[in-house]
This record gives C-alpha cells, structure tokens and sequence, in this order.
C-alpha cells in the first residue's frame, strides 16, 4: 500500500541542539510552510510515528533514550538527522560528553546538512526520506 | 423487521466510514483555514488509516486487541440499533458500552500516559452520562415512546419541546467530539499533553480500528442531533452538519480546561437546561 508516503507522522526529538534547528522544525508546521498539506503530523508519539526526526548531537546521556524511541517505533521506519550536529556532533563534537553524529547509536536513513538548516531543507528531507520509507514498506511487507 | 428499517441498517454500515472519514477530513481542512494555513487533502484520515493498517502492530498486552475490536464491534452495534429504529435507551446503554471498551484497552498498557489518559476518560463519562440520560427521558415524555421508529413518526420536531436538552447535549457533544476545550484524554491535534492519553500505547491497525469505531461514533452522534428535527428532513442534516461547524470553530478557539471544569459545567448544564426542561415538561405538558 502506497498510503505510507501519503501520511507520514513524525516524532521530534531534540537531543543536544543549540534549538536552533528544533524551531525550524516547528516552523515547517507554521502557516508559511504548513507541512500537513502533505499529511505530514507531529505526534510526538514513537508509536504512532513513521519518520523518527533528529536534531542535535548524540550525547553520553541520550545514547539509551535516543535506542530507545528508535525501538518503540513501529515498522517500516526511517530516521532523519537534521543539522550538522546530528551528522557529525558539529561545533559539539569535540565536547568531553559528545560522541558524535545519530549515526553512532541508530542507523540514519537522510542526513539534512545545515547551521541552522532551513524549513525548506527539513521538508526536502523528509520528502527524499519518503522515497526510503516506500521502499523500506515494500520489504516489510514481504517478510510480514 | 421491516425492509426500510433493514436498508437503512445496511447503508449505516457502509456509509458510515465514508461519511466519518469525510467529515474528518474536511474538519482538519476547516480547522487549518482557520489557522491560515491550507491543510491536508479531503481523503487524508483514509491515507491515515490505509498507513496505520499496513504498519506493524505493536501489542503491550494481548488483551488490548481483542478489546479494541470490541469498542468497534459495540461502536456498530449501537449505530446499527440507532439506525433501524430500535429502543434509544438500548442505544445509549450500548454506546457507553463501546467507550467502556476503548477505557478497559487504554488500562491494559502499563504506560502512564495511557493510564492518566484512560482515568481522563472515564471523568469524561462521568460528566456527559447525566445529561446523555436526560436525553431519552425528555424524548419519553414528549412521544411517550422509547422506540426509534415511533419517535421519527412524531409529526412536530422535539426542538420545540426540548430546547433545554438539546442545549445540554450539545455541551456533551463537544466531550464526545473529542473537541477543545474538553479533549482531556487524548486529542487529535498536535498540541499532546499526555503524550497521546488513551490512544498513546496502540499502534498500527488497532489504532487504525479506534479511528474507524471514532468514524461511525461521528455519525451516530450527527444521527442523534437530526433526531431533534427529524419531521423536517433537509432541516435536520443541514443543522446536524452546521452544528459540527460550530464544534470545530470552538475546537479552535478554546483552550483545553481542567477536569474540575469539565465536570461541573457538564453537569450545571444538564440540571439547569435538562433538568429544567424536563421539569416543565412534566408541569404542563397534558
């Protein structure tokens, strides 16, 4: 069922963001931009979401709750970082407590570069994510 | 039975999805205009529930699923009864039934936020169960009648006699919607406070299920406001549906209130306006 790409619920997780990225997240769900034109919700809820979105860099203390959210997310699910410290840990990385980018914990399916990275960037993102997420259905479905 | 009553039971189980899900769906488009914004396509909860049907079933508890699939089996019962003109207290009976259902799956989960969510809902029967009672008391004493079929018969709409419930049960109406200010167990916008309260622990198709058994609820709810204007047809559906407008522009200018609130108003209004009514009613009618 294509139905995937057409209702994508997002859960947001700030892990050590400066909140720079996190209001341009909430941004994309403002008027100007208005992503639930695209059946795109927030739901803050890992089990009803899909894409499992991250701004901020992995830190000592969020390595468990970051597994953690990943695991309770039901399949087919992807999973964003958004913001150069989600890649790499960015200007954190050299940080006593930073151990690098989302990359390090869970498996990330698109990176979103950017310092702070645009709604327009984030919403590209999530839109190259869908592609990931249809092909990652059609495998579940075939194991289901 | 007769064919008619047979008929209309037939087009409530297929129509009623399909009406629910479009009333849903131009909802979320109404609600995001009144936002500014342009909001989902019109078919967007059938996406929502296409996606969820086809994604993996999380289970905390076994007992949650077969729970679940009895709120939506009792969510038709009673749509079904309403429909082919049965008994309306056996409706109502049946219909807190169905929400006894979703309550008992949201406490099978250990999570918190389902618990407090679940502990939500059933304040919430507490506070609109008085005044949903009221409702067939007032409408047995103006057609001497509990019978569905008997009271569509009446030749003058129940409006007239029953302002002050019809009053009452739209205040409910507003619990039962699942609408601002009084959508204290779980909501279906973004602003969450407990998580997702009652749905937070379901996903995949048992919460594709719970959205469904909310579809046909919707058009139970509607069935039930066209009751009061039901010898004057076209009156009826256009008020029915004019009035879920009124509960979406209220859904979005209200603020969620606390429970304390939510109770006491509940049941303020339905002494003062059911009550009331009902004590009129008994004073001077014959």
């Amino acid at each position: 069922m294509s139905s995937i790409i057409k209702s994508p619920w997002v859960i947001h997780y700030d892990g050590s963001s400066c909140n720079g990225c996190d209001i341009e997240v909430l941004a994309a769900l403002t008027p100007r931009f208005d992503v639930e034109r695209f059946g795109i919700i927030n739901t803050g809820n890992p089990k009803h979401a899909d894409i499992f979105l991250i701004t901020g860099s992995i830190n000592e203390q969020n390595i468990s709750i970051v597994k953690n959210i990943y695991e309770q997310m039901p399949n087919p699910k992807i999973v964003i970082a958004v913001g150069v410290c989600a890649a790499t840990g960015g200007i954190f990385r050299e940080c006593y407590n930073v151990q690098g980018g989302v990359g390090e914990v869970i498996p990330v399916d698109v990176y979103v570069p950017g310092c702070a990275v645009r709604p327009e960037a984030i919403i590209d993102g999530v839109v190259k994510g869908l592609g990931i997420l249809q092909k990652k259905q059609e495998e579940w479905s075939k194991q289901a | 039975m007769s064919t008619t009553a047979i008929t209309s039971g037939l087009l409530y189980l297929v129509l009623a999805p399909l009406i629910g899900g479009l009333i849903a769906g131009m909802d979320r488009i109404l609600s995001a205009r009144m936002q500014m914004r342009v909001g989902p396509p019109i078919w967007q909860p059938f996406y929502d529930v296409g996606k969820l049907f086809s994604k993996e079933q999380l289970v905390v508890n076994h007992m949650q699923t077969t729970l679940i699939s009895g709120l939506l089996f009792f969510m038709v019962i009673t749509g079904l009864l309403f429909f082919t003109g049965y008994d309306l207290l056996l409706v109502i009976f049946t219909f807190t039934l169905a929400s006894i259902f979703l309550i008992l799956a949201a406490y099978r989960a250990g999570s918190p936020y389902s618990f407090i969510g679940a502990e939500r809902e059933l304040l919430q029967i507490m506070a609109y169960e008085p005044m949903v009672l009221l409702v067939p008391i007032g409408i047995y004493l103006v057609t001497k009648t509990f019978s569905i079929s008997e009271i569509l018969k009446f030749e003058t709409p129940l409006i007239f006699y029953l302002p002050g419930v019809f009053i009452g049960f739209l205040h409910v109406l507003t619990i039962k919607f699942r609408k601002s200010p009084f959508d204290l167990s779980s909501t279906h916008h973004a602003h969450q406070e407990l998580v997702k309260g009652l749905t937070t622990e379901f996903s995949g198709p048992s919460l594709a299920l719970i959205e469904i058994a909310h579809w046909y609820e919707n058009v139970l709810l509607l069935g039930m406001i066209y009751l009061f204007f039901a010898p004057i047809p076209w009156v009826g559906v256009l008020l029915a549906l004019g009035l879920y407008f009124l509960e979406i522009v209220i859904d979005n200018s209200f603020a969620r209130m606390k429970w304390e609130f939510l109770l006491k108003s509940s049941w303020w209004v339905a002494l003062i306006f059911g009550g009331g009514n009902i004590i009129l009613l008994m004073l001077f009618k014959h």
